[in-house]
């Protein structure tokens, strides 16, 4: 008798709403990213947990997808990261507000 | 089996605390190594379902490569930057903490009661099993990707050239253009400053 599906589910809702409680409370921009990082890991775990519920591969080809999309999305953002702080020496998030009405 | 149960457990433990290490640490560093430990443990979560090269792609790109980068960005912008404790919005984190609580509570509803609805789900892991088993789990992966998901493929591709191109377009220092020289150099120069502004 293998672990019910519906744990890990429960894992990885828990490990989301880790993520979405430090994305929001957090200042510093890596942080928040790192965050962001911990809702895409928590979703992959919810994909491959649905690739074994329904006895397919496709769930795990979407963790892939999800992966490249992640690792895309890190680079251009730590680069946009880097503009920011050289210009303005920090990476705060609160000091960032060059677009605010 | 009870041994799967343990390591389950084990996972469990060592991913969720870290994330919740995670969310208490003030060095951006030390966030970073516990988000190493969590995306570890979900690797031994997938490597539990039976996902094995989806569990040695985690390992190798994220605990590898992509960590590495934040380290790396961590490092470029200096170590020693403290977080600002004082909160410009007021209330903004007792909130957040409650509707992070409120949504980690109906995520876990909606889990346990989807996997109640869902009858049958137990009896396709076996599905699973044997098809890791007769092609292989590579193998499975790679029919599927290259056939039915070969469009999504190819974009993927695309997204990531996209990816590169912009980071190298934001990266570059405007305006430092070392002046070994000719006409045409300086020239090129003004002109990207003159696209900048």
């Amino acid at each position: 008798m293998s672990v019910p599906p519906g744990y890990y589910l429960a894992l990885a809702g828990l490990m989301f709403s880790v993520g979405v409680v430090g994305a929001l409370t957090r200042r510093n921009a890596i942080v928040i990213f790192m965050f962001i990082e911990l809702m895409l890991n928590a979703i992959n775990l919810i994909f491959v947990t649905f690739s074994r519920m329904w006895g397919h591969v496709d769930g795990q080809i979407l963790v892939f997808f999800v992966l490249v999309v992640a690792a895309a999305e890190v680079v251009v953002g730590l680069a946009i990261i880097l503009v920011i702080s050289r210009r303005r020496g920090t990476a705060n998030v609160d000091d960032v507000s060059l677009l605010k009405w | 089996m009870n041994l799967e149960y343990f390591v389950f457990g084990v996972m469990f433990v060592m991913a969720l605390g870290a994330s919740l290490a995670m969310l208490f640490a003030r060095n951006a560093v030390h966030a970073a190594l516990f988000l190493v430990v969590t995306q570890v443990a979900l690797a031994l979560g997938f490597l539990l379902q039976g996902a094995f090269f989806v569990a040695a792609v985690q390992i190798i790109l994220y605990a590898g490569a992509i960590m590495v980068l934040f380290l790396f960005v961590i490092m470029l912008l200096g170590v020693d930057t403290r977080e600002a404790l004082i909160d410009p919005l007021p209330g903004q984190r007792p909130l957040a903490i409650g509707l992070g609580g409120l949504l980690a509570a109906e995520i876990l509803w909606v889990a346990v009661r989807g996997v109640e609805l869902a009858a049958g789900g137990e009896d396709q892991a076996t599905a699973l099993t044997e098809l890791n088993q007769n092609p292989g789990n590579v193998k499975a992966l790679a029919a599927e990707l290259f056939s039915r998901y070969l469009l999504p493929f190819e974009a993927t591709s695309v997204l990531l050239v996209v990816a590169i191109v912009g980071v190298m377009v934001l990266a570059r220092r405007i305006g430092r253009v070392p002046n070994t020289g000719t006409g045409a150099e300086s020239a090129s120069g003004s002109d990207k400053e003159g696209a900048a502004a």
